[in-house]
């Protein structure tokens, strides 16, 4: 292996050391713990373009699913809602979920073309509306519980780590059910379905207040690792802190980020070592003869469409994990600020800027192109305020521009993407 | 009797109307998006926000106009606005394939590298909107804001129930019709119009026949500013215009044109309206409509609403899904790659 | 003696940087007589055709035209000196009506092209009834009509036809043959490829076998017929 990826690295751990040094080490860890979850992301994207090439653009719906879990497995129940209306509520889930398999099993059936479709549509339509008759009561009576702070159902009340995993699962069966749907079609039939699956992964975040309080957010999720209050009031952690030469409250900032980047850090190193395994074995192997060839690995007896559903499920599972661990490190999900420039496009960015097919490269490029969507703005701003320095303090220019700013990030995300995929298609660590 | 035109009245009102104008404004967004795979043979991620580029280019030139006094009557300025709007945005397309679709044109790149690739594109078109416009929402509908208000039309029917029509839904049904009928005319019968559709059927031919497609492309990328600025003014004039709300548009414009058949013109404006109206029937709250068209016993207590308008993207995508698994190439036969 | 009008002189090449595929083949047609392309499989004969019509870059040798040198022009501009090439799939552009496909034929014409377009009609009195039709929606036989009268709108000199009757029945074949005929009896120079031999080399006046990229035989199409090692090695007998 050459030394080019390496020196990369080095070179990315010294830009983050840089920003400790320069602005801060509160800032460089916040942006190394959220360049570990992007690297996750990023692999998980990586996982389905570089090694299958299958175009997922609904990161975004796999990464909000993870922050779901970590809200279902680590809240505690809200007893009295689940009194108002959670049997009820799992009863009519439960229904709805029967009238789709009926329909699947009715659809199965070889017989008759008109009278299959009629009772499709009746089964359908008819189990819409008792579905919604028994699901709409429910939610109204979970609702009304005390709407300002619960008004939904709650957690499980396990170890909010527990919901990581959990994160990838639910993740995995969004992606098993539109992978059954749209892959075997055109590649860009996938994207438009993975858009569209993301969209409404939000949508529902938002407006079933039972599950997710929806816009009310969901806060104070519980944490894997200490709060700073507490390691402040602990007298051996403020001995410790004023050895380092810290004061008790900045000592305490960073070493929960220091924890936070420790656990982030072996998951990473676990996915990326899996990662690297995959693409190695038989499997791996078989994965990037179909990337290539298609015709001619289905022509040798691959099933193409099975093994794109697996590969599609693991990477979107991943970015499950990824966002199960970030809602966690939020410690609140806030389903209003899922972006899909920001959770899908920008781990595209990721992707092909550290160099498709290679895990390496996308892990590269998830610390790089993060560390860049954080430094950018500060850097436009500063190159604004440089810009319009002879204008008058009042000048309208001056003030548009500087607002500006904030928006340099995607323009210069879209660069970026544009010129590597134009002078260096394969990226920062190219596939071997 | 009064009953049945009430529920009538109401129903033109609150779905059939609004339907129409929706159905118009995304059968102009997935005509651009057809014509980009059909000629270009490319999803192009950048089209929500070509839209967006191609409005506030109109809303810019619209407030240069308004700020010297001129306006349109009781039609909005941004009409007046919109040509030099589609100028401006056939300027960044052209100048976009010029340092960027070409390279990858004349290496033959793959379909997906071109998605990508738009998707870059994507980023810096909404950037520069974001730049120059911010985020917040703009209203820049002038001129009279009703062809008929529902007070009037109750008057003058002595109807319970009013219809308002307002004028940018009547705008966007009469300024949709023109462009589908000058495109159609563009395509059906001039020369560079039947040179774009040869190409778009059989490249390899085209280019034994003589047909430039360079020509082919350029003029391909200027009808496409035209559609889909004249979309995005008319989405704006009717709701309001938000860089983000432009981008959601994608979605919809897609489940459309892939309703419709990719690549096919008239699958594009039938995908539109069946997309447009699905989304209203489905997230209307029927109870007033049912009120007046039942008899009394079966009037419904509740709202009646399929789904809450947050999920409107959920009906696109379920058509989506469903046109996907059943008849991948559309409703219209189109291309398949 | 006159040089012939269409000439591919000692052809060498092949495709991009591939290998060399055709080995100093050379090929020509007198004005308005039918030159015919014939040989086993794999035997370059389409790639002989493409390299006179400039789809591939030749290494050795020439290519002319009315003794006119056009071995560097592109196929574009081959189009623009009297050449016209009708490819053996997707020569014809489905979703546009067949008098539209004539009309895309003749792009390059600036003149009035309804004397030409009514020319075809009479050769392919079948097309001027389905001409409001879409191409795309004919019959097999009839698409190679409308692919053969979209190459003859430019009014071209040379007529090529990459395997014109591949999948049509034999009915077909002959009457597809016989406006082939017809056509260079207006004085159009035919060359053709061909997989049904024996039928081709009947109305051929002059035939070419190829083996392996270069030329085997070479008469005229009775004196191949005739040939004994040309029947017993391509001919089956």
């Amino acid at each position: 292996m050459s030394l080019r990826a390496p020196l990369l690295f080095v070179a990315m751990a010294l830009l983050i050391v840089a920003t400790g040094l320069v602005q801060g080490w509160n800032l460089a860890l916040t942006i190394l713990n959220m360049g570990l979850i992007s690297a996750i992301m990023s692999l998980g994207v990586n996982l389905q373009w570089g090694f299958a090439g299958l175009f997922n653009v609904g990161v975004m719906g796999f990464v909000a699913l993870g922050g779901l879990a970590a809200v279902l497995v680590a809240l505690p129940p809200v007893p009295d809602a689940w009194n108002a209306g959670g049997l009820r509520l799992l009863g009519a889930l439960a229904l709805g979920a029967a009238v789709l398999v009926a329909a699947v099993m009715a659809w199965k059936r070889k017989v008759g073309g008109r009278a299959r479709a009629l009772v499709l549509l009746a089964l359908l339509i008819g189990g819409f509306f008792l579905f919604r008759a028994a699901l709409d009561p429910a939610v109204q009576a979970i609702e009304a519980v005390n709407p300002s702070l619960t008004g939904y159902l709650g957690g499980l009340g396990l170890p909010v780590l527990v919901s990581w995993p959990v994160g990838g699962l639910l993740a995995a069966g969004a992606a098993w059910i539109i992978g059954k749907a749209a892959l075997g079609l055109r590649s860009d039939y996938l994207a438009i379905a993975t858009l569209g699956i993301a969209e409404i992964v939000i949508a529902v975040l938002k407006n079933e207040d039972w599950l997710s309080r929806g816009v009310k957010n969901v806060i104070g999720i519980p944490r894997p690792v200490p709060y700073e209050i507490d390691l402040q009031r602990s007298e051996g952690f403020a001995a410790q802190a004023a050895g380092w030469g810290l004061d008790p409250v900045t000592a305490s900032t960073l070493w929960v980020k220091v924890l936070y980047a420790g656990l982030f850090a072996a998951v990473l190193a676990v996915i990326l070592v899996l990662a690297q395994l995959a693409l190695a074995s038989p499997w791996g192997r078989m994965m990037r003869a179909i990337r290539d060839n298609e015709v001619a690995a289905s022509a040798m007896g691959k099933n193409v469409t099975a093994r794109h559903l697996q590969v599609f499920i693991l990477g979107s599972a991943v970015c499950g994990i990824a966002g199960a661990m970030m809602t966690t490190l939020d410690g609140q999900l806030t389903p209003g600020s899922y972006q899909p420039l920001r959770f899908t496009f920008l781990v595209w960015v990721m992707v092909i800027v550290g160099g498709s097919g290679n895990n390496y490269g996308a892990v590269l490029g998830g610390f790089l192109i993060w560390w860049l969507w954080v430094m950018v703005e500060p850097l436009g701003l500063w190159a604004m305020e440089l810009i319009t320095s002879g204008m008058a303090a009042d000048n309208w220019l001056r003030g548009h521009l500087t607002d500006a700013a904030a928006h340099m990030r995607l323009m210069t995300m879209g660069i970026i993407l544009l010129l590597v995929l134009r002078f260096s298609p394969r990226g920062l660590v190219p596939e071997r | 009797m009064t009953d049945i035109l009430n529920a009538l009245v109401a129903l033109s009102n609150f779905v059939l109307i609004p339907g129409a104008a929706y159905g118009a404004q995304l059968a102009l967004g997935a005509l651009g998006v057809t014509l980009i795979y059909g000629i270009l043979r490319f999803s192009n991620f950048a089209h929500g926000d070509t839209m967006a580029f191609g409005t506030m280019a109109t809303i810019l030139v619209t407030w240069g106009l308004q700020s010297v006094g001129i306006s349109f009557g009781f039609l909005p300025t941004a009409l007046i606005a919109l040509p030099v709007g589609i100028a401006i945005t056939g300027l960044l397309l052209m100048g976009t394939d010029r340092t960027i679709y070409r390279f990858y044109r004349k290496q033959k790149a793959a379909p997906v590298v071109l998605v990508i690739v738009s998707m870059g594109v994507m980023f810096v078109y909404n950037g520069i909107v974001r730049f120059i416009i911010g985020v917040g929402d703009v209203n820049f509908a002038d001129g009279a804001r009703f062809v008929i208000t529902a007070r009037e039309f109750k008057e003058m029917t002595g109807l319970d129930e009013g219809l308002a029509i307002r004028s940018t839904t009547l705008i966007t049904l009469v300024t949709a019709a023109i462009a589908v009928a000058l495109l159609f005319w563009f395509l059906n019968r001039t020369r560079t119009g039947k040179s774009m559709r040869a190409f778009s059927d059989n490249e390899d031919l085209a280019l034994l026949s003589g047909i430039n497609p360079e020509k082919v492309v350029a003029v391909t990328w200027l009808i496409v500013a035209a559609l889909a600025t004249t979309a995005g003014v008319l989405y704006g004039l009717d709701k309001s215009f938000k860089a983000f709300t432009y981008f959601q548009l994608l979605l919809p414009i897609f489940a459309a044109a892939i309703v419709g058949g990719l690549g096919n013109p008239l699958g594009a404006i039938a995908g539109g309206f069946v997309i447009a109206f699905s989304e209203v029937l489905i997230t209307y709250a029927w109870k007033k409509v049912l009120e007046y068209a039942l008899p009394e016993s079966l009037e419904p207590s509740s709202l009646v609403q399929l789904l809450s308008t947050d999920y409107k993207f959920a009906v696109s995508f379920a058509i989506l899904i469903i046109v996907l698994l059943f008849k991948p190439t559309g409703l219209f036969k189109g291309q398949s790659v | 003696m006159a040089e012939p009008h269409l000439i591919g002189e000692g052809m060498t090449g092949g495709y991009g940087r591939g290998a060399d595929i055709l080995h100093g083949c050379t090929l020509s047609v007198e004005k308005g007589k039918i030159a015919v392309i014939v040989g086993p499989n794999g035997a370059g004969k389409s790639t002989a055709m493409k390299a006179v019509f400039g789809m591939l870059n030749l290494r050795q040798g020439a290519v002319r035209i009315g003794g006119e040198d056009i071995t560097h022009l592109s196929p574009q501009d081959r189009v623009a000196k009297g050449m016209a090439f009708v490819p053996q799939t997707s020569n014809i552009f489905p979703s546009m009506t067949v008098e539209e496909n004539l009309e895309m034929g003749a792009f390059l014409r600036r003149d009035d092209i309804r004397p030409t377009m009514e020319q075809v009609y009479d050769l392919f009195p079948i097309l001027r009834d389905k001409r409001r039709q879409a191409a795309g929606e004919l019959s097999g036989g009839q698409r190679q009509q409308v692919a053969v009268g979209r190459a003859l709108m430019t009014q071209p000199s040379v007529l090529m036809l990459d395997e014109p009757t591949a999948g049509v029945s034999p009915i077909v074949m002959d009457e597809l043959f016989d406006r082939i005929i017809e056509v260079a009896r207006a004085g159009i120079t035919i060359l053709m490829v061909e997989q049904n031999a024996r039928q081709a080399l009947e109305i051929a006046d002059t035939g070419y076998v190829l083996v392996q990229g270069a030329n085997a035989y070479t008469g005229t199409g009775e004196e191949l017929l005739a040939d004994p090692e040309v029947r017993r090695t391509f001919l089956g007998g």
